[in-house]
């Protein structure tokens, strides 16, 4: 009881000193956080300075938390119409005529050869088009399209590995597009991570209005230049959309000049003859001599520019546009005009997105709910204090240090681990706060009753602490257990919540055992007590 | 300076007798707070429900609650549940504070935009918006499902745990324990009519795991005092170890309650849906650990000398024979 060596000592105290040092930076402001990272010497590598506290939740700083899912069904959908133009190819190439077209399905498609010759001819190139999953940790064995020969019928359906694994790549291609959008320079702290497969969540700290926010990451922001279809086109090659100057529909061919994707840059700016706001925007080199060839063969008729299936305006093609540059004129304001701009140099979204979770915290209830959590803590902390010392004295003077240390601790590892502090976790460093004592009390009980066994005075703290150890363990385990379980079941603030009790579990260990052992170990060397003093 | 000592030393009170009336009060209160359960719905949040919650606060004092009653009923946004609090300004005043709650809008995930847009087109110019909370009816069925799963596997994992541990009449007991705080709480949830929302699920498993600590330091005293008195009757024997842990039980609860008093008292409003349960649960987890996850080891047929031997009718008759 009495023994330990000295390193242990030492490397005891000097987790107390680092539990102070570091958890510091919390008390002071802004500016001295700063100064001290500036005045760090250089050699000291950038975690070990004490000018960091930990990042407050978006439910304590205010800001909005969006969390968006892939519009399954209609990525689906896209998926089925590429399928039917790819598979209307491999006819044409072919040359053969599918009986009845190419018919969706709601999965796929499914093709009518009559003849036998032409189906040993197709059917090899059909089955071209199904490609294996890459699926981590599964191999290549699952293919994305099922290729089924049913006779006269040949059935091509998208398998649910293929579907899945097409969700998941528009949810990685959509990460950056979403940052983009939402971030345009870069600067703020915005958080967007996939959630699940079919998830994207993002943390918007100090967004107050998300109006703005749902506008632009709803839209797919898929833009595209097409001809007007000349009355007397045919009507396979003519697609009917609505059209946003003056209301109404508009025809359009279904061939695509060219799209977004090939936009190099997009800029908001105003019209230099009217001075209505206007895009001005430029293309890569390939689509620049495509527009070129496409105006040039195309003088005198009207074009379409097209935004997610919307005519946002169709201006005459008054010379040939050779330059790879041109401007979208259309109702727009100077707002909508810059969000058109950031929409397009951000890209199109692969797939359409639905909000389908959305929480926003001002500013002021935040800072409410910072200063509750801290008078509760203090609160909890003069009570739980007092009541220590009232019931065990000196001892509880120990527990008290323990304790205090211990907090310090939490807050500590918390910082080092980069959590952010949710309400909810200051509740739970509040409860810890009441029952981090727990193995102190386990201890000194335990003395006590040694004691009052007629153990002598050295014994009976021996046999405490020696005694409670199982005890602290067996119970602290399974707290342990429902703390780790709760981490991995929940999401944003309740996940703050479990990292403070699991933090909270393990530091309480070494404070209240080791620490408190020292302690006591240190006043009996230097006092040489004769009894227990409580 | 004399020392506070609220459960005075060797205390001897005879808790195996008091199960007569401990069990029927619980199984009483359990069958009661299921009835409430099903019965008396209880106050999901829109975590659960689905649905828009919006908290604001008045930038005038001449706004009534009325007013915003009226107003929010004419955005034909279904029923509508406006709550009306007093709220402190940052120069001190008094200032409304008002929380309104829309149920689930037709049209799926899609559809829910829609209420955040007309509100706010109603009361922006009164009101400064708090909180706006949506969930749409996806989201709100997972996470019953990530809630419930949650509950059921740490209970589980709890189990497996003690029965490694101890025998396997303490998992037992402890699980029947910890059952019966589960109930209680949600009895309370039904009674009180306190918002069940995430944050109501994290203080059922700190509950969980709280009301486990207990009973676990209160079996390993049993166990403990098992392998010391191989002949002492079960019944004096649990009673014995109860009154060996009271004063420690006892202290712990104590120190934990006045912790969640201070954070019912000063936490705030957010929260306090959930310091009200911890508190709840605190007081029933200490409770069952001393009334019921001790004396239910009787009934499970846990007796002296039956420890570190395996435990089977036989071979307890085996003992006894030698």
């Amino acid at each position: 009881m009495l023994r330990f060596s000295k390193l242990k000592l030492i490397s005891v105290a000097a987790l107390a000193l680092i539990a102070v040092l570091y958890s510091l930076p919390c008390l002071y402001s802004v500016q001295l956080r700063d100064a001290i990272g500036r005045g760090a010497p250089s050699w000291v590598p950038g975690w070990l300075v004490p000018n960091k506290c930990m990042a407050l939740g978006l439910d304590l700083q205010g800001g909005a938390h969006v969390v968006l899912e892939v519009d399954q069904p209609a990525l689906v959908k896209q998926m089925v119409q590429q399928l039917q133009s790819d598979v209307r190819g491999v006819f044409r190439d072919a040359r053969v005529a599918p009986t009845g077209g190419v018919p969706a399905q709601p999965r796929g498609v499914a093709v009518r050869i009559g003849n036998a010759d032409d189906k040993a001819k197709i059917l090899p190139k059909l089955r071209e088009l199904s490609q294996p999953v890459q699926m981590p940790g599964l191999g290549n064995g699952i293919r994305n399209l099922e290729v089924i020969d049913n006779g006269e019928v040949i059935a091509l359906t998208f398998s649910e590995a293929g579907i899945n694994d097409k969700v998941r790549r528009a949810v990685d291609q959509s990460l950056d597009v979403f940052r983009r959008r939402v971030d345009p320079e870069g600067t703020k702290e915005v958080s967007i991570q996939r959630q699940g497969i079919e998830r994207v969540l993002i943390q918007v700290p100090g967004l107050q209005d998300t109006k703005d926010l749902e506008a632009i990451l709803g839209k797919v922001a898929k833009l595209e230049f097409r001809l007007v279809a000349e009355p007397g086109a045919n009507p396979a090659d003519v697609e009917t959309l609505a059209s946003e100057e003056g209301g109404g529909t508009m025809q359009v061919e279904r061939r695509v000049m060219v799209d977004g994707a090939d936009l190099t840059n997009a800029e908001p700016g105003f019209d230099q003859r009217s001075g209505q706001p206007i895009v001005n925007f430029r293309f890569n080199v390939n689509a620049a001599r495509k527009f070129g060839q496409v105006t040039t063969e195309n003088v005198g008729k009207p074009f379409a520019i097209i935004l997610d299936n919307k005519v946002i305006s169709a201006p005459r093609i008054l010379q040939p546009i050779t330059g790879g540059q041109g401007q979208i004129s259309g109702n727009f304001t100077v707002e909508s005009a810059n969000k058109l701009a950031i929409l397009l140099r951000s890209g199109a979204l692969p797939a359409a997105f639905t909000i389908v979770e959305e929480r926003t915290v001002g500013p002021g209830l935040g800072q409410d709910s910072i200063n509750a959590g801290k008078l509760a803590a203090y609160v909890a902390c003069i009570l739980v204090f007092a009541f220590m010392l009232l019931t065990y004295g000196l001892f509880g003077v120990f527990a008290n240090i323990a304790l205090a240390i211990h907090i310090l601790l939490i807050f500590v590892i918390m910082i080092k681990l980069g959590a952010t502090l949710t309400l909810p976790g200051i509740a739970g460093i509040v409860l810890t706060i009441g029952t981090a004592v727990d193995a102190n009390v386990l201890i000194y009980e335990r003395i006590r009753e040694e004691n009052h066994l007629g153990r002598t005075m050295i014994a009976s703290l021996d046999a405490g602490f020696n005694r409670a150890m199982a005890t602290i363990i067996d119970s602290n385990v399974t707290m342990f257990i429902a703390a780790a379980i709760l981490y991995f079941l929940g999401s944003g603030p309740v996940r703050g919540f479990a990292v403070t009790m699991i933090v909270g579990i393990i530091t309480t260990v070494v404070t209240a055992v080791t620490m408190t052992r020292m302690m006591i170990a240190l006043w009996y060397r230097w006092f040489k007590p004769t009894k227990i003093p409580f | 300076m004399k020392l506070l000592r609220i459960i005075p030393d060797g205390t001897n009170i005879p808790f195996m007798h008091w199960r007569r009336y401990s069990f029927p009060l619980s199984a009483f209160l359990s069958i009661i707070a299921v009835i409430l359960f099903f019965t008396v719905n209880m106050n999901f949040g829109i975590d659960f429900t689905g649905g828009t919650m919006i908290e604001m606060r008045a930038k005038s004092d001449k706004i009534s609650i009325h007013d915003v009653r009226v107003k929010a009923e004419k955005l034909h946004l279904g029923d509508v549940e406006v709550q009306a609090f007093e709220g402190k300004a940052d120069s001190g005043a008094k200032q409304l504070e008002v929380s309104m709650r829309f149920p689930l809008q037709p049209g799926g995930d899609k559809g829910q935009q829609v209420v955040v847009e007309k509100a706010r087109a109603a009361f922006a110019d009164d009101f400064e918006f708090r909180r706006v909370e949506v969930v749409g009816p996806r989201v709100s069925g997972e996470l019953v499902q990530a809630g419930t799963l949650g509950v059921v596997v740490s209970i589980i994992g709890v189990l497996i745990y003690l029965w490694f541990r101890f025998e396997w009449h303490f998992a037992v007991g402890a699980v029947i324990a910890t059952l019966h705080d589960l109930v209680m709480t949600i009895g309370f949830y039904s009674v009180s009519q306190i918002e069940f929302n995430m944050t109501s699920i994290a203080a059922i498993l700190t509950i969980v795991g709280y009301s486990l600590n207990d009973t676990v330091v209160v079996f390993d005293r049993i166990r403990e005092l098992l392998r010391r008195y191989k002949k002492m009757p079960i019944k004096q024997l649990l009673d014995l170890a109860i009154n060996q842990t009271l004063a420690r039980t006892f202290l712990v609860s104590f120190t934990a309650m006045l912790a969640l008093l201070a954070l019912v008292t000063f936490g705030g409003s957010v929260i306090s849906s959930f310091s009200w349960a911890m508190l709840v649960g605190v007081v029933v987890g200490t409770y069952s650990s001393i009334f019921i996850a001790a004396p239910v080891l009787i009934y499970l047929g846990l007796k002296t000398g039956s420890l570190d031997e395996p435990v089977s009718e036989g071979a307890a008759a085996k003992a006894k024979a030698a």
